[in-house]
């Protein structure tokens, strides 16, 4: 099963310059009832993006229709919280395929990989900068390049490198996933499985 | 050099280490419940491929499940259509299933260990944040994506690089009125929500070690909540107590083999970690948070601290204080409260439930206080019935519901309304997490109670 291979992205971004947004922001629990991975895009931030009455929330970004971009730049600690992926999936679903940061929680950045959005951390200076950059243009176009680890700020002198394990990154280049990996393993995991006690 | 308990019992399940990669890693238990396994069987379906083992898995319902009247259908559509889903999945692949209304129902992390699913030594994962609970047996456990979940039902095993090691040592006596959830949020108060990410937490000390099991596992519970994959505790004499003569705990000369295992499992002396962090205990107070991230807490007698003097952006901790509707300085205590929400798998065993009776006792619920009272499984649900709990919650004016994960992620119809203030003994107080516009003070069992008597926040050494 494999999902779109990563090569590398230029875009504009949508700046979130808040902190430790936690999964059920990106998509509240009570959107998570679907059987199957369609839609959930829609509910991206949905309780920033709407009021309760279904009403745009016009200060929201999302909703600025001078942000946009295949790229979601977030304050420290994005993703924290639930380890639905669901929250990833509705990431992804809203057309994002790179979420910048300068930390990442665990599990948030793990569901990231395995469906094929990058999460880039960078250091909180450079995170600051591209803030900076996109709120005074926010045509300002982003260049994530995945096989030489770099994120520069197009039209100026700002970049930085950032790390993935290489076995992610080759995935990512390649659009495998980890399953049609074991599953090539199979052998060495029944004999394993039958030396275990449990 | 020696080795740590994480080293132990993660080294001894990887079946391949990839360069510059993660390990693959062998899952002895695998916990599925109806929110994050539906895409994952769909995974299976595509890829015309059986879960390999099944009889290492275990279904239940619990995210999204009504917490009354549990016996008649299901009133939501997409609820019964997703419980619907997990039990045809369970039913095809031969996974063992303890749906709604099922004897052995519950919240997956509080009839995973009731049942002796739960084990030292093993790794445990399921698709849910909270499986770090299963860690206060001395397992490897945490939560997975639903990508993983399609992993582990496929192939037993899950691609992680191998996390960092923290200890955190609390060692001196815990005051009266302190508990388990009130030494977890003093520490994710302490380390705030990304101060364990990246890292695996061992639980040290006499604090921990004189601490019961449905304690130790309050505290691994809420080990994400600082950011942590997981937290674990060596298993000693309690551990090996509490899982004897469970059903899926081994018997006779297999118990005896175990216990030569699981004896082994404890830290080395020379054993290094990436990082120690201690605390004394005596010094903790009874908890409460005041913000929208369960590392804003603060002991219960203490002000709202300043916006100044927090590490993270000034923008952000107003933005949480304005959703809370709460000022800089303020007292928490004597805030006025709406609803009491008692349970989730931080909080929702018989201890639990004893603490919260304990103060209720002789009193009377606030009128203007509606109170929640979810019991983490059918097994709690009848111990509070057989120790004659519930008469006294009763005579109190509380009432029971039936188990379930309920107003912890209000995925029912189980939501605090907007604006609404909830002394919850759940593990998160996220915006609108129990509810869209929710207000959420994370606390004890304790600190819950003394709420729900008096309908404000109240210390409750001063009741």
């Amino acid at each position: 099963m494999g999902y779109d291979k990563f090569k590398i992205l230029k875009s504009t971004a949508v700046p979130l310059a808040i902190e430790n947004i936690d999964t059920d922001q990106i998509i509240p629990a009570r959107f998570l009832k679907a059987t199957e991975r369609v839609g959930f895009g829609d509910n991206l931030f949905r309780d920033w993006k709407y009021k309760p009455n279904n009403e745009l929330k016009k200060n929201f970004v999302l909703n600025d229709k001078k942000y946009s971009g295949r790229i979601l730049v977030g304050g420290k600690n994005f993703g924290s919280g639930s380890s639905r992926e669901h929250a990833a999936w509705a990431i992804y679903d809203y057309g994002f395929r790179c979420v910048i940061s300068s930390f990442f929680a665990d599990i948030f950045k793990n569901n990231c990989l395995n469906i094929g959005v990058l999460p880039v951390q960078v250091s909180a200076k450079f995170l600051d900068i591209i803030f900076k950059e996109i709120y005074k243009n926010p045509k300002t176009l982003i260049n994530v390049d995945l096989e030489q680890q770099t994120i520069k700020i197009e039209k100026t002198n700002f970049e930085e490198n950032f790390e993935i394990n290489e076995y992610k990154k080759n995935n990512l280049l390649n659009g495998y996933d980890d399953i049609d990996y074991l599953l090539n393993l199979k052998k060495s995991i029944k004999e394993f499985s039958n030396q275990t006690p449990l | 050099m020696g080795q740590t308990l994480f080293d132990k019992v993660w080294d001894s399940h990887v079946i391949k280490k990839i360069d510059n990669g993660p390990d693959v890693l062998f899952i002895d238990r695998h916990m599925v419940h109806e929110v994050t396994s539906p895409v994952a069987f769909l995974g299976l379906k595509a890829r015309k491929i059986k879960v390999l083992y099944p009889e290492k898995t275990f279904a239940t319902a619990d995210h999204n499940t009504p917490t009354r009247n549990q016996h008649m259908p299901v009133k939501d559509l997409l609820s019964k259509k997703q419980l619907e889903a997990l039990e045809e999945n369970a039913k095809q692949h031969k996974i063992s299933y303890w749906g709604l209304g099922h004897e052995k129902n519950g919240i997956v992390h509080v009839i995973g260990p009731e049942h002796g699913i739960t084990l030292p030594g093993a790794t445990i994962v399921c698709g849910d944040s909270h499986t770090s609970t299963h860690g206060a047996f001395g397992a490897i456990a945490f939560g997975i994506g639903t990508s993983e979940v399609e992993m582990v039902l496929s192939t037993q095993c899950i691609m992680q690089p191998k996390p960092k090691k923290m200890r955190i040592t609390v060692n001196g006596k815990l005051s009266n009125s302190v508990t388990p959830k009130d030494v977890a949020l003093f520490i994710i108060s302490k380390l705030s929500t990304s101060g364990a990410t990246g890292y695996f937490v061992e639980y040290s000390g006499e604090v921990f070690s004189n601490m019961s099991m449905e304690g130790r596992m309050t505290v691994c519970n809420l080990s994400i909540e600082m950011g942590a994959r997981g937290g674990m505790i060596a298993p000693d004499k309690k551990t090996f107590e509490y899982i004897k003569g469970r059903e899926f705990t081994p018997k006779d000369d297999d118990w005896l083999r175990a216990m030569d295992y699981w004896k082994t499992l404890y830290t080395d002396h020379d054993a290094l970690f990436d990082k120690e962090i201690s605390f004394n205990g005596s010094l903790i107070e009874p908890m409460i948070t005041y913000g929208t991230n369960p590392g804003m807490g603060i002991s219960i007698n203490e002000g709202i601290p300043n916006s100044d003097d927090q590490d993270g952006s000034k923008k952000t901790f107003l933005k949480s204080l304005e959703y809370m509707n709460y000022n800089e300085g303020d007292k928490i205590i004597g805030k006025n409260i709406d609803f009491v929400f008692l349970g989730s798998c931080t909080n929702g065993r018989i201890e639990d439930f004893r603490a919260f009776t304990k103060i209720v006792k002789g009193r009377k619920k606030a009128p203007n206080v509606t109170a929640w009272l979810v019991p983490g499984s059918h097994k709690v649900e009848k111990a509070i019935k057989e120790e004659g709990l519930l008469d006294i919650l009763k005579d109190s004016g509380f009432e029971l519901r039936e188990p379930g994960c309920s107003a912890c992620l209000a995925m029912n119809d189980d939501k605090i309304p907007t604006g609404k203030y909830a002394v919850s003994t759940s593990n998160r107080n996220f915006e609108g997490r129990q509810g869209p516009g929710s207000r959420t003070l994370l606390a004890s069992p304790i600190v819950a109670a003394a709420a729900a008597i008096t309908g404000k926040i109240t210390d409750p050494r001063k009741l």
